[in-house]
């Protein structure tokens, strides 16, 4: 048997959420099985018990994602009709033996009760959000809540950053690290950056054979590396020793300071034979500024077209045009003369009224677009209302779409002439541009009037 | 010096016996190639630039004739036979004489007269006006007024709001002699300036000599000294007209003029499919969508298609443009088949010369595109498009 076939024949996601408990364990039971054999024969070893971790951060994180985070925690943003975590959830339910999710984060957790039920209902796994009592670092969340995560005794740990919008190929990771190496070792999933933006991220040296890290350093004042952390990876238990040395030696210095992964513990795997780098050419981006989550509701319907089709807005006879990647809610009410697509999202109990042109764009929750509105590049926030022949022009953030390794850039907000850069125009929450107003590259807070029109402004 | 061919005429059948005792001649100065109306006039002369759907220079024609003008001489300096062509055409329309008289090199403002003593010095006082104004031309009150003093001229002055820009003109209250003119005053002297419409008593043409001369700056100051110059003033609105914003300022200033005058004569919307708010001018060919709503101050040429659910302020939409659905405009000038692409934004004094394409959803501000351009990006910020 090989490994296609069997992954082909598990559970898909939808199935599992009708599958009782019992049925999950013997599968994961047959998983167990079937891996031992393989490793005893093929050298070819399946993870039997894999938890996932989805570290969310905390309202510290996302300021560049206001006014937006100012209402909704930037893990739940919704992109390409679902929050942004429910696309790495989705991503992980896909894999075999995963037998719990752990979202790690700072944000009270009555913000991400409902995301956790809707999570279980969907994948039929088990779910929970571990809240920190301070920002305990990426490392650090993992370290406090290690009993937790250790239950039922997984044989791999697999680590995520919420911010980010890729295909993540868990599946080949997973494989990839029980295939590497045996025992305590570390896989960090490296995506390609181009030279001039590589110094923002971790960059990482590897053996071109053996794939073992040589050196890791994070945001280096120049490029060292092309391949740089991508902010997944798969740890063996063992990870937590390594984390408590750092805890300790911090105890004993008399700190009690957040420790990060990518600062305190994978600089000091690198060239220790137990760190090994995974090389991935997808899709890979960062979601940080509002005009990012654009981008990444961009790629994400993309997928929903070779993954999913029926996320998919259709064109129908009686409908608006549609073109290109388009997903709306169901309750939205569009009417027939409006244009929509590319790359729109539009959220429930939305009114689109007719001859209203929308466009690389997401319109989130219960707004109300009256006729001949034009929105482009732009987020429209929740209970916004645009009324007739208004205008909301953003500009496309500066990263190709069509080639993964050229990175959204986190781009400071102002030029040097303290202007502000051309991005994305956002309404926040509750929002009313009057009829015939125009805002290009705009950002306004809540429940502003705008009667007049704006170009590069921030409007308090 | 030779500085002309001599003016010839364009329309020489020309029999038709006026009613009128006396006939008049005007000139009207309309000079060079217009260049502060580009990019409107690289496809037109200045006076053949629609001006609330009629060429521009007709409005002075047109009001000539009512006062009893039988001869137009329009003074230029260079030689544009379209023009020739229409202003024949308008000529045997209105049953009068229309010259070209051109000049071989510029001559001024007041070189011009001289180049056509012969067909103005007839015995009878003539007019001269600039050609870039537009007002109700009072010309049957200006004869009035002018024989009443009975002096050599008379010039309509206008009153502004900061004549610290213009040449004020300082003249007696009770009779309107003018006592002298006043450059830019830095403190105020009057409040009245030289509109650009005259009427002169032949003797003038004594004054002025065939080379260039400005007859503001060299004639005028003569006549007022020699207490022969008096002014009237010009009721109602007046504006020049020679650049794209004065014209749009112009456009709102004519229309509401008309809407007091002669509302009959402005658009209505003659079904529910669309709506008009304020004064506007739709040539009965323009094709309008459902669901638009046009004006105020709004002219739409002949030929016209304008989608559903586009919203028109404050423009002029030239012959046969096309303006697809729910586009947006607001002080622009649409050039002749130009077209404009759906959910476009045009703003900010936007002039599209002849055969112009802006691609759907663009936003253009202050743009000024030159002829038979496909306008593909936005222009956010006033700009020349060449």
């Amino acid at each position: 048997m090989d490994t296609t076939a069997f992954r082909s024949s598990s559970p898909t996601p939808s199935e599992r959420a009708s599958t009782d408990f019992v049925a999950r364990e013997m599968s994961e039971a047959a998983i167990a099985v079937t891996g031992v054999q393989r490793s005893a024969t093929q050298q070819d070893a399946h993870a039997k018990n894999v938890k996932a971790v989805i570290i969310v951060g905390g309202p510290k994180h996302g300021t560049q994602f206001r006014p937006l985070s100012l209402k909704c925690p930037m893990p739940l943003f919704p992109v390409a009709g679902m929050p942004l975590v429910m696309h790495h959830i989705n991503a992980i339910s896909k894999v075999d033996a995963v037998s719990e999710i752990i979202l790690l984060g700072k944000y009270p957790e009555n913000m991400f009760a409902d995301l956790v039920v809707d999570a279980k209902r969907q994948t039929g796994i088990a779910v929970r959000y571990l809240q920190e009592y301070t920002e305990l670092g990426t490392a650090g969340g993992l370290y406090h809540y290690r009993d937790l995560i250790l239950r039922g005794k997984p044989d791999v740990m697999l680590v995520m950053h919420g911010n980010l919008c890729c295909d993540f190929p868990l599946q080949d990771i997973l494989r990839f690290h029980t295939n590497v190496a045996s025992g305590k070792h570390t896989t960090i999933m490296a995506v390609k950056a181009r030279k001039d933006q590589a110094h923002q991220y971790g960059n990482i040296v590897a053996d071109s054979s053996t794939n073992a890290i040589m050196h890791y350093v994070e945001k280096p004042s120049t490029c060292v590396s092309c391949d740089v952390n991508g902010g997944v990876y798969a740890f063996s238990p063992d990870i937590i020793d390594q984390i408590k040395e750092v805890f300790v030696r911090q105890l004993d210095m008399g700190v009690e300071g957040a420790i990060h992964f990518e600062n305190d513990i994978f600089p000091k795997l690198a060239g220790s034979g137990q760190a090994f780098v995974f090389k991935f050419d997808g899709f890979w981006s960062q979601v940080k500024s509002a005009g990012s989550a654009v981008y990444a509701n961009r790629f994400y319907l993309s997928l929903y077209r070779s993954n999913d089709p029926t996320q998919l807005a259709q064109a129908t006879a009686d409908g608006p045009t549609i073109v290109g990647d388009v997903s709306i809610h169901p309750s939205a009410r569009i009417h027939p003369s409006a244009k929509i697509g590319p790359n729109v999202t539009i959220g429930p109990y939305c009114t689109v009224e007719e001859g209203v042109r929308i466009k690389d764009s997401i319109v989130l929750k219960n707004c109300h677009v009256e006729k001949n509105a034009c929105i482009l590049n732009s987020i429209i926030g929740w209970s916004s209302v645009v009324r007739a022949w208004s205008r909301v022009e953003g500009s496309p953030v500066g990263a190709d779409p069509n080639n993964p390794s050229t990175h959204i850039m986190q781009k400071a907000l102002f030029n040097q002439e303290g202007k502000l850069e051309p991005n994305i125009s956002v309404l926040g929450e509750g929002v009313t541009v009057d009829e015939g107003r125009m805002l290009l590259h705009t950002l306004v807070l809540p429940n502003k009037e705008i009667t007049r029109d704006h170009k590069n402004e921030i409007i308090l | 010096m030779i500085y002309t061919n001599f003016p010839y005429p364009l329309s020489t059948t020309h029999n038709q016996q006026r009613q009128r005792t006396t006939t008049m001649k005007a000139l009207i100065l309309v000079g060079g190639f217009g260049t502060r109306l580009r990019p409107l006039t690289l496809s037109l002369p200045k006076p053949l630039v629609p001006f609330a759907n009629k060429p521009m220079v007709m409005h002075q024609v047109e009001a000539l004739k009512e006062a009893g003008v039988d001869h137009v001489v329009l003074a230029v300096n260079y030689r544009a036979e379209i023009m020739e062509d229409e202003m024949r055409q308008h000529a045997e329309r209105l049953g009068i004489q229309i010259t070209i008289s051109q000049e071989k090199e510029p001559l001024g403002t007041a070189g011009p007269l001289k180049l056509a003593e012969s067909i103005l010095r007839d015995g009878e006082p003539f007019f001269v006006l600039n050609s870039d104004v537009i007002c109700n031309f009072p010309f049957t009150d200006l004869i009035a007024f002018h024989k009443n003093h009975g002096c050599e001229g008379t010039i309509l002055v206008t009153k502004v709001e900061e004549p610290s820009k213009y040449g004020v003109v300082v003249s007696d209250q009770e009779t309107g002699r003018i006592q002298r003119f006043v450059e830019k005053p830095q403190v105020f002297v009057g409040n009245r300036i030289n509109a650009g419409l005259y009427i002169f008593n032949p003797e003038i043409l004594d004054r002025i000599e065939l080379r260039p001369t400005s007859i503001e700056q060299e004639i005028f100051p003569a006549m007022a000294a020699a207490n022969n110059l008096y002014a009237m003033d010009l009721p109602g609105f007046w504006m020049d007209v020679g650049q794209p914003p004065d014209y749009l300022k112009g456009l709102v200033l004519y229309l509401s003029s008309v809407h007091a005058t002669a509302p009959e004569t402005l658009a209505a919307a003659d079904n529910s499919d669309y709506e008009i708010v304020g004064p506007c001018l739709i040539h009965p060919s323009a094709k309008i969508g459902r669901g638009c709503k046009i004006g105020p101050h709004v002219v739409i040429g002949p030929n016209t298609t304008i989608g559903a659910g586009c919203r028109l302020q404050r423009c002029a939409i030239f012959e046969g443009v096309q303006v697809k659905a729910h586009a947006w405009l607001h002080s622009a000038i649409i050039g002749w088949r130009s077209t404009v692409g759906a959910w476009a934004r045009l703003e900010g004094v936007t002039v599209l010369g002849e055969d112009v394409n802006v691609k759907d959803e663009l936003y253009l501000n202050g743009a000024r595109v030159l002829p038979h351009k496909s306008i593909k990006a936005s222009v956010a910020e006033p700009a020349i498009i060449m």
